[in-house]
């Protein structure tokens, strides 16, 4: 083999249309990243369309992964590889790809007929644009079609092929063999052997046309170290599957069933398919006629004493708002998970944002207050999921946990936690007949430190209640209309999801001071970018810290403190400046509102210089 | 062994506040009482309501309750079903609640045939909100919201539930004690979701809207009370029967002393009769009454359960799941 460059770490984006495999052939990548030891952050981009029309720019799949020898936080800001699988793929990432990155492209993909598609009038291969890239080209379909010939295939099966040689290039061009592929390949079409070979063969065919062509001429293989992780057990996790385990892992540690009851919708059916491969846990999953029917359900599962889960993204919890006041009233424990995308209405199902978190926090009628927690990462899913479960079973009452379509698709390696020093979940279990009070009473006395009421389920002897979405009276239980009750009752809600600071723990800094001149608050899948960009801004001596907030109804109890300790506060968040508002109103300061609505992650570089710019604005004339 | 349970241990403290005269109060009587005659026991047994005057349901029967929210109560018992399949559910709901807000919770509760015994208590008119036309009000009804006369061509409720693939359809009226008892006790042998359309007076807003069949004159030539493998006759002097015209593909009414052998014994696994039993128009045919439609099959509770893994037991730990995949150890 030629001689081969080493790099810390390496962005790469693979681009088609969605027809043609890019998930796959990204993730079959990404595994053995996972195996090489490399840390790596994935970024599945996709169209809403399921199979948009060939070869047009909004039917444009992508799929980013940034891998390296040292710690990645985040899917890259700029790819210094591109994959182009036709022009259209070519056209709407050039724009975002590193100068000078390497673009390998389809040529055969390149007909007039396709660059009319894409819209371009030239072709760009000849009309300079790609001048300063390094442009490698290959005839991926016909090579494919040509590898596979022998097996007898249709063009249309043969072509399938083609994700499959494309990665065999790009593992030459990683410096990696095609063993793990070939393992992959040979188990999943165990079945169907003619596939199998010919995927086997495609894989093997572009791995040596990197060997054998004369593109080593342009390419020199890329080798990324691995990096060094702490000891431990590790394997790649995403976001949906760390959410499932982790409220499959707080169901044991509860000692209860769990109930799933979800209504398909993106991107938040994931964690359904996840959920429904977990039965062996004591997980069950329905697919209820409507995301209404989906959260009642869980209710119901709730009151018959199972964990009740339900999941959506913002219209479909816009459509559970009523039946989640319902668990309030009621004061029965429901965990709601959003998984949140672009809006308003349907907006952008397939993009990413952070653009519920008015909803979570306010969106009920009535003085509906409940606790919110939200994940930073694909692995923090699984704890924060445990969290959520605890907090909803300590104090009875629902929990939302905001994740959102990035994170839920998104990859990185995660050492697996010991789950036995993971702390028991306690359940406010029923209590033994107490004859001096009605049942009714007995069902609705609660713990004066968590607000948590007993959870008695149908089926336990002699504690037959009624609940119900009606107020009731504070002590015996039974329906109240009177006026100082209800106010006692608004009362006794709020306090209960204030208590929850009394037991989750302080509010931790991720990086810095605890007092200084600027404060960064973050929180959800931005931890990433805005964790590169503190640091980075550090490093050049910078006064800033960074606070990334798990939960965000209640505050922990020191984030007054923390936020008092600084001279600004910056806030960078994926919507309109939501958690800028909750802070205004909570602490009465005026943070600077960082915000970014285009259904792509924040990049690293941007986050960076608007750090510097707050410090520069701040005391006018100190050199940044 | 402690004594059986009489209607008073399935009553509650609370006092009743319905409407003086509301059907309701006939209905409740006839379930507690049929509670303890059929053995329940008050742990085991819940009521799951939506929002309406029957939605109060809950708040009066001595066993685990859930008033929910409009609409939704088919959806929360099957939630409730599936957790603990051990449990009786009953769903209290209304005209409005069921077949309006909650067609769609109704319509798939049934369909998936989850062990619900569903009682729809159809005064054809909005109680709670005051007095609007329903969806099963009749064509012409007068209410605050259609004060010259609705338009809306009313629902069949017994062919909404079989339509959507109930396998249990029976109809009573309020103040029928033995009918509704009886349909009550057949609901509940039933395993599978069955619904009971209940004739239900509001005294204050539709009073008397079955009067064409209630009334006491009336009863006999307007009822027909439908038993498995009896002949469907009928009349003050049991002188009229149902006959099936296969010319015209319909009910006709005969004379029972003439036509004897054309006179239709009622088999309630019989789904097409079913249906043309519930349409029958009134003031021409009686009103059916009884078990109407009736064909046993798996309930979703137990599919659920066979169909699932482990049958929602833990038999596996977490500790091994989190490494159904491939790891790699750093030293
Ligand atoms: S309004 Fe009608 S249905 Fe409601 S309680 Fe009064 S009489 Fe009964």
């Amino acid at each position: 083999m030629t001689s081969k460059t080493e790099l810390e770490s390496v962005v790469i984006r693979l681009a088609g249309d969605s027809g043609d495999g890019m998930q796959l052939m990204g993730s079959q990548f990404v595994a053995t990243t996972a195996k090489l030891g490399n840390d790596f952050a994935t970024f599945p981009d996709y169209p809403a369309e399921i199979r948009a029309p060939v070869g047009t720019t909004f039917g444009v799949s992508a799929y980013q992964v940034n891998l390296g020898s040292v710690s990645i936080t985040t899917a890259g800001d700029e790819p210094h590889v591109l994959v182009a699988f036709n022009p259209a793929a070519l056209k709407v990432n050039l724009a975002i790809i590193a100068k000078g990155a390497t673009i390998l492209l389809n040529s055969d993909a390149f007909s007039s007929r396709n660059l009319t598609k894409a819209g371009y009038t030239e072709d760009p291969r000849t009309s300079g644009e790609l001048d300063g890239y390094n442009v490698v080209e290959a005839d991926i379909g016909r090579l494919t079609l040509e590898a596979v010939k022998e097996l007898g295939l249709s063009k249309s099966d043969g072509g399938r092929c083609k994700n499959l040689w494309a990665l065999g290039l790009l593992l030459w061009m990683f410096d990696r063999d095609i063993k793990m592929v070939s393992e992959w390949v040979s188990n999943k079409f165990a079945k169907k052997e003619v596939i199998r070979d010919a995927n086997l063969a495609a894989l093997q065919a572009g791995h040596i046309y990197g060997e054998a062509s004369e593109i080593s001429a342009y390419v020199t293989p890329i080798a990324v170290k691995a990096a060094t992780f702490p000891p431990g057990e590790y394997r790649s996790i995403m976001g949906a599957e760390a959410l499932a385990l982790g409220l499959a892992a707080a169901a044991e540690k509860a000692d209860r069933k769990m109930m799933f009851c979800g209504y398909p919708i993106t991107p938040a059916s994931a964690l359904l398919h996840r959920l429904s491969q977990l039965g062996e846990l004591g997980v069950g999953t329905f697919q209820a006629e409507d995301e209404i029917a989906a959260v009642c359900s869980a209710i119901g599962a709730a009151f018959g004493g199972a964990i009740g889960v339900t999941a959506s993204s913002g219209p479909g919890i816009a459509l559970k708002a009523e039946a989640i006041g319902l668990a309030v009233n009621t004061e029965l424990p429901l965990i709601i998970v959003n998984a949140q995308r672009g809006g308003p209405s349907t907006g952008l199902p397939t993009k990413t944002e952070q653009s519920d978190l008015y909803q979570a926090v306010y969106g009920r009628n009535g003085d509906t207050p409940i606790p919110v927690v939200a994940t930073r990462s694909p692995g923090d899913c699984f704890y924060v999921a445990i969290e959520a479960v605890r907090i909803a079973l300590r104090h009875m009452t629902p929990v939302i946990i905001l994740t959102d379509g990035y994170l839920q698709n998104a990859a990185e390696p995660w050492e697996i936690p010991d789950v036995d020093a993971i702390e028991p979940i306690a359940t406010n279990d029923a209590p033994a007949r107490d004859e001096d009070v009605e049942r009714q009473q007995q069902a609705f006395t609660r713990n004066p430190d968590t607000g948590g009421r007993p959870w008695i389920s149908p089926g336990t002897l002699d504690l037959m209640h009624r609940v119900g979405g009606i107020e009731k009276d504070i002590v015996t239980g039974h329906i109240s209309y009177d006026g100082e009750n209800h106010s006692a009752m608004s009362d006794l809600r709020a306090n209960k999801v204030k208590s929850v600071a009394d037991f989750i723990p302080l509010q931790e800094l991720e990086m810095g001071e605890t007092k200084g001149r600027l404060l960064v608050i973050g929180w959800g899948s931005t931890y990433g970018p805005i964790y590169q960009a503190v640091k980075a801004v550090r490093e050049t001596g910078a006064d800033v810290s960074y606070v990334h907030l798990t939960y965000i109804q209640p505050f922990c109890k020191n984030l007054g403190d923390i936020i008092n300790g600084f001279d600004q506060v910056m806030v960078p968040e994926m919507n309109m400046g939501q958690l800028n508002t909750l802070l205004k109103d909570r602490f009465s300061i005026d943070p600077i509102s960082v915000t970014q609505v285009t259904g792509q992650p924040f990049r690293i570089s941007n986050l960076k210089k608007k750090i510097t710019a707050a410090l520069k604005a701040m005391q006018p004339g100190e050199a940044a | 062994m402690n004594a059986p349970l009489t209607h008073k241990d399935f009553t509650t403290s609370q006092e009743v506040r319905w409407c003086p005269g509301c059907g309701d109060y006939a209905i409740l009587r006839v379930v507690t009482k049929t509670l303890a005659e059929i053995g329940a026991t008050r742990e085991n047994t819940a009521f799951v309501s939506g929002i309406g005057c029957s939605s109060r349901f809950p708040y009066y029967v001595e066993s685990y309750g859930f008033h929910t929210i409009h609409g939704r109560a088919p959806a929360v018992a099957t939630g409730l079903k599936l957790t603990n399949p051990e449990l009786d559910v009953w769903v209290v709901t209304g005209d409005g609640d069921g077949l309006s807000i909650g067609g769609n919770h109704l319509l798939h509760a049934l369909r998936r045939n989850v062990d619900l015994n569903i009682l729809l208590f159809n005064n054809e008119i909005y109680g709670l909100t005051k007095g609007q036309y329903s969806p099963t009000s009749r064509v012409g009804t007068r209410s605050p919201s259609s004060p010259g006369g609705s338009t809306d061509m009313p629902l069949v409720p017994g062919q909404f539930a079989i339509g959507a693939g109930s396998k249990f359809y029976a109809r009573a009226i309020d103040t029928d004690k033995v009918g509704l008892g009886e349909v009550l006790k057949a609901s509940h042998a039933h395993k599978g979701a069955s619904m009971i359309e209940i004739y239900q007076n509001c005294i204050v807003y539709n009073d008397n809207v079955f009067g064409g069949f209630t009334d006491k004159e009336n009863v006999k030539d307007s009822q027909i009370k439908l038993v498995h493998g009896e002949p469907m006759v009928f009349g003050a002097e049991q002188n009229k029967g149902l006959a099936f015209d296969i010319k015209t593909m319909a009910i006709t009414v005969v004379d029972a002393n003439k036509h004897a052998d054309e006179i239709l014994v009622h088999d309630e696994t019989n789904k097409v009769i079913a249906q043309l039993l519930i349409g029958m128009p009134r003031p021409q045919f009686p009103v059916a009454l009884g078990v109407i439609f009736h064909q046993p099959a798996d309930p979703f509770d137990k599919t659920y359960y066979n169909n699932h893994v482990s049958g929602m037991k833990r038999t596996g730990n977490i500790k091994d799941v989190l490494r159904k995949t491939t790891t790699w150890k750093v030293d």
